[in-house]
């Protein structure tokens, strides 16, 4: 019935929006913040550890939402652990490009990791569940504590 | 429903021939459109009377002294009129055109509630409230001093009559403003019983009409109401247009909301002096257009007919809720006794947007989310949930579709 939604809810996305692997606060982190999605209720805190380098070691997150948004806060913290601060800057400009056009974006490992969720380009309104957490990320890197969804 | 006989049952093909929009398809398939709480479709009496307006007797109301103005303002002050009679308000006087309720509630909570109550009183609002009966009052307790207190709802979904006894004992509570039906829940809420309560303990009572009346007769005297809004968008009528009805008592003791032109009766650089009621509070060049379209919405609904209306929704509702009860992983939000056509549920594993997308795609148009009333949510644990509501034209059919998907869904998210 659905047939036409599985570009939507790659198999991946309904996986990972299942049973996120990073879904859980740090038990020590070093920056975190909220992204709040008021008109849908969509809310995410992403924590970020730091190793000594100062590189992202690892991200976690607690969230309430859809299976997009869940989808996206996973992947988001599988790719990029290891990145600088402005590597994961960069990536989330990317990131935040392929969700809204659906294209492009070049061919690196981390981006194709992402592309299951270039489907929701099709959907205007869900495009938002899918940067909630890249905007909590940047907001937690730049110690800003609160992101919005715009 | 007053009447000993059953209604006779609405010819809904017929019905629906009357709303055009119920002719598009989307994404390739017939609308089901689920979602008429949010804003209904709206009947042709309502475009045409529109149209026409602007088509053959258009100006200003209330200011020119030629045939166009006077026609216009007839047929504006007509809409006054078919308020007053649809509600039952003992004085057309008593009727103040508003953009909303929200506008309506901000209008009480402004001229009401700093005009009349005194710091230290107290409002109660319920638990079940939109944010647009809840947020106002919070400004006004802010600026004001006024206290919030909220009445709780049972698991049922029903308003706590004890609970808000209690909160009125003290007799410092100067207005209950709760909502007449849930847009979540469904529930109706015992308005006569509320507004006695209220009375006993002195307090005055407003009601959030903005559900209730789309589905069911109201009579603000039987109520013995004070204060109640509604919003002509959900009841077929077009979009900035809602009504406050108040007392005219307590509408000849407020100040003026917005001031400016049409709400004054004369105006020196020293002083001015406000017009009578209902233009006292409709400053500026109204809504007429809207208005207009509002008086033959109303004037759809009675031909209709409420006891028509509420026997079909009732249906409607009892079949919606037993066939989404057996749908494994549907859980729905409230038992209320008496609710109108409102369902409102969560399914397990699944997301109410991801839900409402997979609906979407077949054409379903349903709403999900908070609603609006971010407090109920958490009152019931949920973040989210899944709404379905009726109108006039929703069919059975159209609640199978519905259920029939959603057991897709299901799947879809297993
Ligand atoms: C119970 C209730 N109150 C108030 C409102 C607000 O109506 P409006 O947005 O037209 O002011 C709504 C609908 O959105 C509602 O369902």
């Amino acid at each position: 019935m659905f047939e036409d939604l599985r570009d939507l809810y790659q198999e991946v996305i309904l996986d990972h929006g299942r049973r996120p692997r990073h879904g859980a606060r740090l038990a020590a982190f070093d920056a975190t913040a909220k992204g709040d999605n008021p008109m849908c209720g969509d809310r995410v805190q992403v924590f970020v550890r730091r190793d000594g380098a100062g590189r992202i070691a690892e991200v976690g997150f607690e969230a309430r939402g859809c299976a997009i948004s869940i989808a996206s806060a996973d992947l988001m913290a599988e790719t990029v652990a290891g990145l600088s601060a402005g590597e994961a800057q960069a990536l989330a400009a990317r990131f935040r490009d392929m969700a809204r056009s659906g294209e492009g974006a070049g061919d690196d490992a981390a981006i194709e990791r992402l592309r299951p969720l270039a489907g929701v380009h099709e959907f205007p309104s869900r495009v938002k569940c899918a940067t909630l957490p890249w905007h909590a990320l940047l907001a937690a890197l730049d110690g800003k504590g609160e992101a919005s969804s715009e | 429903m007053n009447d000993a006989s059953p209604p006779a049952p609405l010819d809904i093909a017929a019905l629906r021939e009357e709303f055009p929009i119920l002719r598009q398809t989307v994404r390739g398939r017939r609308l089901v459109f689920l979602d008429s709480a949010a804003s209904a479709q709206k009947p042709r009496v309502v475009i045409a009377a529109m149209v026409q307006a602007m088509e053959t007797q258009y100006a200003n109301v209330h200011r020119g002294l030629h045939w166009m103005s006077e026609r216009t303002t007839d047929a504006y002050e007509g809409t006054r009129d078919a308020v007053a009679r649809l509600i039952n308000a003992p004085d057309r006087h008593e009727i103040v055109f508003t953009r909303n309720s929200t506008e309506a509630i901000n209008l009480v909570a402004h001229s009401y509630g700093r005009g009349v109550l005194r710091p230290g009183q107290a409002v109660v609002v319920s638990e079940m409230e939109h944010h647009s009966n809840l947020v106002p009052w919070q400004m006004l307790r802010d600026a004001h001093g006024i206290e919030l207190r909220v009445a709780p709802v049972s698991d049922a979904g029903e308003l706590d009559m004890a609970a808000l006894e209690r909160l009125l004992a003290d007799r410092r509570v100067g207005l209950v403003a709760v909502t007449h039906m849930s847009n979540v829940l469904g529930s109706y809420t015992p308005a006569q019983r509320i507004a006695a309560l209220a009375h006993d303990h002195g307090a005055r009572v407003l009601f959030d009409g903005s559900q209730a009346i789309v589905h069911r007769r109201v009579d603000v005297q039987a109520i013995d109401a004070d204060f109640y809004v509604f919003t002509g968008h959900k009841l077929y009528g077009p979009t900035g247009i809602g009504v406050l009805w108040g007392r005219r008592a307590l509408l000849d003791a407020m100040p003026p909301f917005l001031g400016g032109g049409d709400m004054i009766s004369s105006v020196t650089w020293e002083r001015s002096t406000w017009a009578d009621l209902p233009h006292k509070f409709e400053a500026g060049t109204p809504a007429i257009i809207e208005a207009i379209g509002l008086g033959a919405a109303i004037g759809f609904v009675e031909s209709v007919g409420y006891d028509a209306i509420a026997a079909h929704e009732a249906a409607l509702t009892e079949h919606a809720l037993a066939r989404l009860s057996v749908i494994e992983g549907v859980h729905v939000l409230g038992r209320a006794q008496d609710r109108g056509g409102v369902v409102s549920f969560t399914l397990d594993r699944a997301h109410a947007h991801d839900v409402a997308t997979l609906l979407d795609r077949q054409g379903i148009a349903v709403r999900a989310g908070q609603h609006c009333a971010e407090p109920l949510m958490r009152r019931f644990g949920v973040d989210s949930t899944t709404r379905a509501s009726f109108g006039v034209y929703t069919t059975g059919d159209e609640i199978d579709q519905l259920a029939d998907t959603l057991a897709r869904v299901r799947e879809f998210f297993a």
